[in-house]
């Protein structure tokens, strides 16, 4: 038995429509014979059966449009199929072995770099010039920021507009910036959404917690603030910012820029400070070389900054050269901080606020100031271990606050 | 050290002729065949003299039949013969467009490589000789768009002299388009001077602030141009494109990537044209470099003019490059 | 003045061969027509059926160092060349096995071992094509015919006139083989040119031409003879217009609104097998055994075509690029 299916009779006929039967079952049929009518876009045309044998039966009604390769009827040919001769709809390219083929289809050469050329060609900018789009350039060029310091994510490492706007977690005006002087807490929010999400995106963050007896540093700053006017008067932020710095400078896996793979320890130790600004906004300007800095100059700094942040007065290098970022968020009342890490640095220690606990000393309970401190860290990095010593190592040197 | 070779000042055009006489001579199966190219001696005497020399057969004038004859050219070359086929001008090559692009063009890759077509069809093309707007154009750039031929634009009187016997070596068809405005051009060559290569572009010029791409008839106001720019402190590269396809995409760039600025000058109309094609493989190559956008020059979109001040405007000219280059550098 | 006289040597293993060339033609055809119903032949197929006494008729005569130009219904051409069956099947499927790599399908059957130069696919754009080669071998001197088949449609193109100037003209060895059908495409003769007696057309521009019975075999190859003899000797082109009939349509997908059916069942009752045969059984120069031997052989070689072609390979992709140029490389297109 053979099925009768619609014919393809053209290049571009999808369908046909059967409007005349000129066979019916029962009727001998030969090889050439018109058995049908269908209706194409072009117009009636006979198809031919090629079989020999007996219309067994009609599958498809009248004015009924069918696909090709439809079976239209069942033919009772009485014979073997012949070998070889497939019937029905095309079978995929075979994948059967190169049959011996003419000289001249020799087995071909390996694919060889086109003589055209391929759509993007990776080449140093001259000059060590940044490659970044014209975008990008306009938005960093409005904001001041230098390029030189944006990693880019965009096609063969350039710079595209997203990256400055992640650079720009910060005010937008500065003091060289060509728009009127102010904050834009819309543009900034989503410059932080940028950058968290890719944060997220792309760095492995792992967290540590560490609950550090803070007593001895809030003993000393009394001691040291009572002869201090106010604006003279030391912080616990400035401890935990020195502490966080000499730490990093002797836990490098903490301190530097994680890009293209590849980790750079910093040689300086550059702190950013996260700053909340009213109304919404978050910056994190960086303070230069703090494992130097005496803590007076440091506390002063720290003013300032926060002061010329809060006000949309930010230069642009302060923003990009963080090397390690520490968080504070003890004066907002919460106990601990799980931040997100600002790439490309490749971690972020948090402080909560300080809360009188029960703790053990010299085997006798009683109340001390405690610190939780959080670290979150790149795992691509470091790992817990590291992680772990490097909090430690924080955690005693804020025992001796005399020596910061 | 060998004494240098003598010098000759000759024309394009009889560089042109040299080139053919040449090639004639070096290859017995070579040949030249055209309308008027034997007996009146060429529309632009570019085969003056050669009939004598060479005989009917070889000098082979044809009917006003275009198609027909290159079509017998295309066959020619696949049965072993080295064709030259002339076509008057490229506003005649319409009638035998359907043998360049659905014979000469397909016939190797559509059978398998068993059959290639090693002709060399030469034209006549551009305006500047308020010839109105049947006799005017510049469609070397359709021609390069096509897969399959080979497209060159000499514009030197040592390419004119050099490009041809490379053309008629290579086992594909090559078109060969010769700018009006060069036939009267002299300079001074060599006496020896040969064969030159068929796929490179060529650096006229150099300079550090922007780049001039351009090609055949263009070339020298281009050169003109830089020369003017020049007086302004601004320094231009001059490329000179050569091969229109394939495009020397290498040179080009390494010209953008050191300028970050380019225009481009085209004598076909603006829309479509080879220049869009060559702003396109920049921004695909070279676009973190680009400092500006990219510049054209090309003839205004308008059937080229017979009076001559019409004329002037509709095509490219010196002081249209000159503006162009400034507006690219910001300098309007 | 030498009157050649070119008489086929009709001995029954001739008309057999004659006779078995046609049925091959055709069967072959009818095969290709199932498979494109199959869609395993695509694209656009064009066929031969009434035609084959011309190919029939004209091809075997010329030399293997002759040379053969053809248009896009060039399947009868090509097998009766010697283009192998297996090749051109193989090519219509679009294998790489087949005459050109599978890359022209139907319309573009190539075979440089034979000598034939396609499978054209635009009307009348094989004659320059066929001026060029014949020129090649009049310039070189080489005794050499090409035969330069076409439809009487390309009559209407200005190239099918600058052709035959030009072959006229510059004294080219060419056999202009009109196949005179009566219908270009969708298009009768009588409405689309003014003067419809062809080979008076190609006797204005002074070229040796006669018409013939495109249905009779016979008839064509003494034409055929003649003519070629003629070309040989002289140099001169010769056109040999070929009157005949296409029993289907144009191409597949054709709804033939532009003739009759009776029109068409006419032209089958003298149709060149229908007439031949006929001639053959009533001269007693063939008996039932011979065309059941010959049809049995026609099926198996047929078969053996499918087989080849349906077990062929697909041209890899990063071939595309491949012979664009002599030199063009393999490249990664995905």
């Amino acid at each position: 038995m053979v099925e009768f299916r619609m014919p393809s009779l053209g290049a571009d006929m999808e369908a046909g429509t059967l409007v005349e039967w000129l066979v019916k079952p029962g009727d001998q049929v030969k090889r050439g014979d018109v058995v049908a009518v269908v209706e194409t876009q072009k117009g009636a045309i006979e198809i031919e059966v090629f079989e020999t044998g007996r219309i067994e039966q009609i599958l498809v009604d009248l004015n009924s449009k069918v696909p090709v390769g439809t079976p239209l009827a069942r033919i009772r040919t009485g014979l073997e199929r012949k070998a070889g001769v497939a019937v029905g709809p095309v079978p995929p390219p075979p994948r059967v072995a190169e049959t011996p083929a003419r000289a001249l289809r020799a087995a071909p050469p390996p694919s060889q770099p086109a003589t055209t050329t391929p759509a993007i060609v990776r080449v140093p900018g001259a000059g060590g010039r940044a490659r970044a789009s014209p975008a990008a350039r306009r938005l960093a060029e409005m904001h001041s920021v230098d390029l030189a310091t944006i990693t880019g994510s965009g096609p063969s490492g350039a710079i595209i507009r997203a990256d400055v706007e992640y650079r720009l977690v910060a005010a937008p005006a500065s003091v060289e910036t060509k728009r009127p002087t102010g904050l834009n807490l819309d543009a900034m929010r989503a410059a932080i959404a940028a950058a968290m999400a890719r944060s997220k995106r792309e760095i492995p963050h792992y967290y540590l917690e560490h609950q550090v007896d803070v007593t001895s540093c809030e003993q000393w700053l009394t001691r040291t603030n009572a002869s201090r006017p106010p604006d003279e008067r030391l912080l616990m932020a400035a401890l935990a910012a020195k502490s966080v710095a000499l730490a990093a400078r002797r836990f490098t896996l903490f301190n530097g820029f994680y890009n293209d793979g590849k980790y750079q320890a910093a040689s300086a130790v550059h702190l950013g400070i996260a700053i909340a600004i009213r109304g919404g906004g978050l910056a994190a300007p960086a303070l230069h070389d703090v494992d130097q800095m005496p803590l007076d100059e440091l506390m002063g700094r720290m003013r300032d900054l926060v002061q010329r942040t809060r006000a949309g007065r930010i230069r642009s290098s302060e923003m990009s050269d963080s090397t390690i970022t520490v968080s504070s968020l003890g004066e907002r009342g919460v106990e601990a901080v799980h931040g997100v890490i600002y790439p490309p640095q490749v971690a972020l220690v948090g402080f909560g606020k300080v809360v009188a606990r029960p703790w053990l000393v010299d085997g006798a309970i009683g109340p001390r100031s405690v610190v939780t401190m959080t670290l979150a860290a790149d795992h691509r990095v470091s790992d817990g271990h590291a992680g772990a010593l490097f909090l430690a190592e924080i955690g005693k040197l804020l025992q001796e606050p005399e020596k910061l | 050290m060998t004494a240098p070779a003598a010098m000759i000042e000759l024309t394009y055009r009889d560089a042109m002729r040299e080139a053919i006489r040449d090639a004639l001579r070096r290859d017995k199966n070579a040949f030249l065949m055209g309308e008027d190219v034997g007996r009146y001696g060429g529309c632009y005497a570019v085969s003056k003299g050669l009939l004598a020399e060479f005989g009917p057969e070889r000098i082979r004038d044809t009917p006003l039949s275009e198609s027909g004859f290159t079509g017998a050219g295309i066959g020619a070359a696949m049965a072993g013969m080295r064709p030259i086929v002339e076509l008057m001008t490229v506003n005649f090559s319409l009638l035998a467009l359907d043998q360049i692009l659905n014979t000469a063009a397909t016939v190797r890759h559509m059978s398998g490589n068993q059959f290639g077509v090693p002709l060399v069809i030469r034209m006549a093309t551009g305006a500047g000789r308020q010839l109105a707007a049947q006799h005017s154009h510049s469609l070397e750039g359709w021609y390069a768009h096509i897969p399959g031929i080979k497209v060159l634009a000499p514009a030197t009187v040592e390419d004119a002299r050099g490009m041809l016997w490379t053309a008629l070596q290579d086992p594909d068809p090559v078109l060969i388009f010769e700018n009006v405005m060069l036939y009267n051009m002299s300079a001074n060559l060599a006496a020896d001077a040969g064969a030159v290569d068929i796929d490179k572009a060529a650096v006229r010029r150099t300079g550090r602030d922007i780049s001039l791409i351009t090609y055949g008839g263009s070339l020298w106001k281009t050169l003109e141009a830089a020369t003017a720019l020049a007086a302004e402190g601004i320094d231009a590269d001059v490329i000179d494109l050569r091969s229109l396809r394939p495009i020397d995409d290498a040179t080009v760039m390494t010209s953008v990537r050191k300028t970050r600025r380019a225009v481009i000058v085209d004598e076909g109309w603006r829309s479509g044209s080879l220049s869009a094609e060559i702003c396109t493989r920049i921004i695909e190559q070279a676009f973190w470099e680009l400092d500006a956008p990219i510049g054209r020059v090309c003839s205004e979109e308008v059937p080229i003019p017979y009076p001559r001040h019409l004329e002037i405007a509709a095509i490219p000219q010196v002081p249209k490059i000159v503006a162009a280059a400034k507006t690219v550098l910001g300098r309007a | 003045m030498t009157i050649v006289t070119d008489k086929p040597r009709l001995s029954r293993r001739h008309a057999l061969d004659l006779l078995k060339q046609m049925i091959r033609i055709r069967r072959f055809e009818d095969k290709c027509a199932e498979l494109y119903t199959q869609e395993k032949i695509r694209g656009f197929l064009h066929l031969y059926d009434g035609e084959e006494a011309i190919a029939v008729g004209v091809i075997p005569v010329l030399e293997q160092r002759d040379r053969v130009v053809a248009t896009y219904r060039e399947h009868g051409h090509a097998l009766v060349r010697g283009v192998p069956m297996t090749a051109a099947l193989a090519e219509m499927y679009g294998k790489q096995e087949g005459c050109s790599r599978g890359r022209g399908g139907s319309m573009h059957l190539f075979d440089r071992a034979t000598n034939f130069y396609g499978g054209n696919a635009i009307v009348g754009g094989g004659l320059p094509l066929a001026i060029g080669l014949a020129l090649a071998d009049h310039m070189r001197g080489d005794d050499i015919v090409t035969a330069c088949f076409f439809g009487e449609g390309a009559v209407a193109e200005g190239e099918f006139h600058e052709s035959l100037n030009l072959a006229a003209l510059w004294t080219l060895p060419v056999l202009f083989v009109c196949e005179n059908n009566l219908y270009a495409m969708g298009t009768a003769l009588a409405i689309s040119e003014s003067e419809t007696d062809i080979q008076r057309k190609a006797a204005c521009y002074r070229i040796a031409s006669e018409a013939v019975d495109g249905m009779d075999v016979v008839a064509i190859e003494a034409a055929a003879r003649r003519a070629i003899h003629a070309v040989r000797e002289s140099g001169k082109p010769y056109f040999l217009e070929c009157r005949t009939y296409r029993l289907r349509a144009h191409s597949m997908f054709d709804a033939q609104l532009y003739r009759d059916k009776a029109e068409v069942e006419a032209w089958r009752h003298k149709e060149p097998i229908v007439r031949f045969k006929g001639w053959l059984e009533a001269s007693h120069m063939i008996h039932p055994d011979d065309l059941a031997r010959i049809e049995a052989e026609i099926d198996a070689e047929i078969a053996e075509a499918v087989t080849f072609a349906e077990s062929g390979t697909w041209e890899p992709i990063e071939q595309l690029t491949r012979f664009t140029y002599a030199d063009s490389p393999a490249r990664d297109v995905s």
